[in-house]
């Protein structure tokens, strides 16, 4: 029989599993933490930093977090969400991210956040970068332009003989995340597929396959992100 | 003394123009130019995009009419995905794109009838710009002004129904579309809510549109027949058998005479009879007829054009108004550029009554929504916008990503009959004149916004812009300046 802990979290006393993971202790206690590196059922990673909360006063990854004993936590200080809201910025001034003409407008973790946190500019200078759409791939579409390298596909997405199929390259600031051609040789659509839809953003999309979902029937044209979890 | 007179901004149209004119020492026009000043790019930069999206990126180009971007890129890219070269999508795609093009239709040709065009026909084009503006026409006519609001609000809810929403939506994608329509989205469209915003009411309040404007004709002939009329081709898709058809068919162009100089080609094969001139002072090309060269071969698009090249209009109302529109002038080609209003409005009046018709047709409830067949490497996707003509044609490489792109949009093809209307004009009311009035300068513009031109798809603003105006001598010394804001 599982054991629980007992925590406080925004100031209220909740039960977790003793070892669960903080994003996922709190969204069982009705708290959204935001995330976007994170997905449920892959290693955590604590790349994008948005889910930063305090424990016990001190700013640290709620993804890569483990609810303990008597542990204090704030999830939602004026500074907490300043920072994510900079978080969030950041990536857009950072990459090449033009939601109108985006495939996965709609389905976009990182717009969806934009929205929340009311991000209707970057407060940081946009920086353009010259990148690639990587397009040989027969099933997949890498474009370079958009990914937040938060390595969601490296971690989740496997081969039938448990090789990832995405692979960093290059390093520092022109680090890009691409398919590893001899890994990704044989994917089926249903893998394509999931790599698409592991990644937050539109940087992985299904070669032929384009905004199939109307608007109005997109995962946040139904709900905001964050609205799922009750408290 | 040699004069240059300057119009900038062109106010009344989409997007930014300005218009120069030369006057030499005897006050005669020596040069008239519209030029187009700004400059887009997407030919450019939708090159190394996924094929897919085009129809959706190249619709930013305007947000007066981006369904006809949407759609001309979606056929373009329906060759590509080989779902056939406009006859091969499903019933319900196909019948759910005409709704969201004839809803596009509406919608923009009731915004630039009533509201761009109307107060020069209201108040005169000579009348105190102060009331002769949207805000007078609401003021003078406020059924009229709610009408106009409210065919514009319907039009722009059958596209949203069909695209997702109602200013650059999703709805066409290549091979079909991504919905067709609820139950209850086609009897909101049909019937309305309890209010006005029904299919028969459209039909209703486009025929009293069409009234409005034949009684304004009767007692303003002279004007409306004389105003910038001159001879020219005339080009437009239409149907197999010779009927008005805005979203699909083979390209038909006749001469001042009415013979057929252009017939029965295949959209696929456009370049084979087009080509397009570039002049230093313009970012807007001029299309020709190849077979004729750039002096004989230039050619006027959109609701007038249509009317000279169609041999009928589909729809028993708007057939009726055709057949007198066809009387004023024996049948021959109508080379009035004022009865471009006249045209527009019959196309309001077709357009209200294929949406009734549309809506009434099963098909539009269906679920086939998607063809596929065998890949090809380009496309060309040409619609009936309704400035006129507009051309989409795309390479796409073996990876799936956008080598080409040409757009030859409506308005570009206008680009002559423009430039010849500012001559007109500046010939009629500026020649020999020692001081430039502001009802001069805005017979130019009454003359260019006949075209309903949309001058940042062509290479998109309307509001309170200002109009300067500047005489200069030919040393350079400033004469005299107009300016109105």
């Amino acid at each position: 029989m599982a054991s629980f802990v007992r925590f406080t979290l925004d100031g209220k006393t909740c039960l977790a599993e003793e070892g669960a993971q903080l994003v996922a202790a709190a969204r069982e206690a009705g708290v959204y933490i935001p995330t976007l590196c994170n997905y449920p059922g892959i290693p955590p990673k604590g790349a994008c930093r948005i889910c930063t909360v305090l424990v016990n006063g001190i700013p640290q990854t709620a993804c890569t977090t483990k609810v303990v004993e008597d542990m204090n936590v704030a999830t939602t200080t004026p500074e907490l969400e300043a920072f994510r809201r900079s978080v969030v910025e950041i990536l857009f001034a950072e990459g090449n991210h033009l939601c109108p003409s985006c495939e996965r407008s709609g389905n976009c973790e990182l717009q969806a956040l934009a929205y929340r946190y009311r991000v209707t500019v970057s407060n940081f200078p946009y920086l353009f970068p010259k990148r690639d759409v990587e397009a040989w791939h027969p099933k997949l579409v890498k474009d370079h332009n958009r990914c937040i390298q938060c390595k969601r596909c490296i971690r989740g997405i496997h081969n039938a003989a448990g090789h990832a199929i995405f692979a960093f390259g290059k390093r520092g600031d022109k680090v890009v995340i691409n398919i590893d051609p001899d890994t990704s040789k044989d994917i089926d659509d249903e893998l394509a597929q999931r790599a698409m839809d592991i990644c937050p953003v539109g940087a992985i999309l299904r070669k032929g396959k384009g905004f199939d979902v109307p608007i109005g029937r997109r995962t946040y044209d139904r709900a905001p992100i964050g609205s799922e979890v009750r408290p | 003394m040699t004069r240059k007179i300057v119009i900038d901004p062109v106010t009344r149209v989409e997007g930014h123009g300005k218009v120069t004119i030369h006057l030499d020492d005897a006050g005669n026009v020596a040069q008239s130019r519209l030029h187009i000043v700004e400059f887009r790019g997407f030919e450019r930069f939708v090159q190394g995009r996924p094929y897919w999206e085009a129809p959706v990126l190249v619709q930013r180009l305007c947000g007066i009419c981006p369904v006809s971007h949407h759609l001309s890129g979606a056929k373009a890219m329906d060759v590509v995905v080989g779902a056939g070269t406009g006859d091969g999508l499903t019933p319900t795609a196909e019948k759910i794109r005409r709704l969201m093009h004839y809803g596009q239709i509406f919608q923009s040709h009731s915004l630039h009838f009533f509201h761009l065009a109307s107060p020069d026909l209201l108040f005169g084009y000579d009348a105190d710009p102060a009331t002769r503006n949207v805000i007078g026409v609401a003021l003078a006519n406020r059924e009229l002004a709610t009408q106009a609001v409210l065919m514009r609000k319907y039009g722009q809810e059958v596209i949203a129904a069909t695209a997702g929403k109602k200013i650059h939506g999703t709805g066409a994608i290549p091979g079909g579309v991504n919905k067709s329509l609820t139950a209850e989205e086609r009897d909101r469209l049909l019937k309305g809510d309890g209010g006005p915003l029904n299919a028969d009411q459209m039909v209703a309040w486009s025929q009293g549109a069409l009234a409005f404007f034949k009684d304004y004709y009767q007692k303003h002939k002279a004007f409306i027949d004389n105003f910038s009329k001159f001879p020219s081709n005339h080009l437009c898709l239409v149907r197999k058998d010779g009927a008005l058809d805005l979203y699909h068919g083979v390209l038909r162009a006749v001469d001042a005479e009415g013979r057929r100089i252009l017939d029965d080609v295949d959209c696929q094969d456009y370049l084979q009879h087009f080509r397009e001139e570039v002049k230093s002072w313009s970012y807007m090309k001029f299309p020709y007829l190849k077979k004729l060269g750039p002096e004989k071969g230039w050619y006027r698009v959109g609701p007038l054009a249509r009317l000279n090249v169609v041999d009928f209009i589909p729809t028993p109302l708007a057939q009726k108004e055709f057949e007198e529109f066809k009387a004023a002038t024996g049948g021959k080609p109508n080379d009035m550029c004022m009865h471009t209003h006249w045209a527009r409005l019959i196309e309001v009046l077709h357009a209200a009554e294929k949406m009734r018709e549309l809506l009434r047709d099963p098909d539009v409830l269906g679920n086939d929504l998607v063809v596929r067949g065998a890949r090809r490497p380009e496309g060309v996707g040409i619609i009936e916008a309704p400035r006129g003509t507009l051309f989409h044609h795309y390479a796409v490489g073996d990876d799936d990503l956008i080598k080409m792109a040409n757009l030859i949009v409506s308005t570009t093809n206008n680009n002559e009959p423009m430039n010849r209307a500012v001559n007109y004009v500046a010939t009629t009311y500026m020649a020999g004149q020692k001081e430039i009035t502001e009802p001069m300068m805005n017979a130019v513009e009454v003359a260019i916004r006949a075209y309903d031109p949309c001058l940042s798809c062509a290479t998109h603003a309307y509001g309170q812009m200002p109009l300067d105006l500047t005489l200069v001598d030919a040393a350079g010394a400033v004469v005299a300046r107009r300016r109105k804001n």
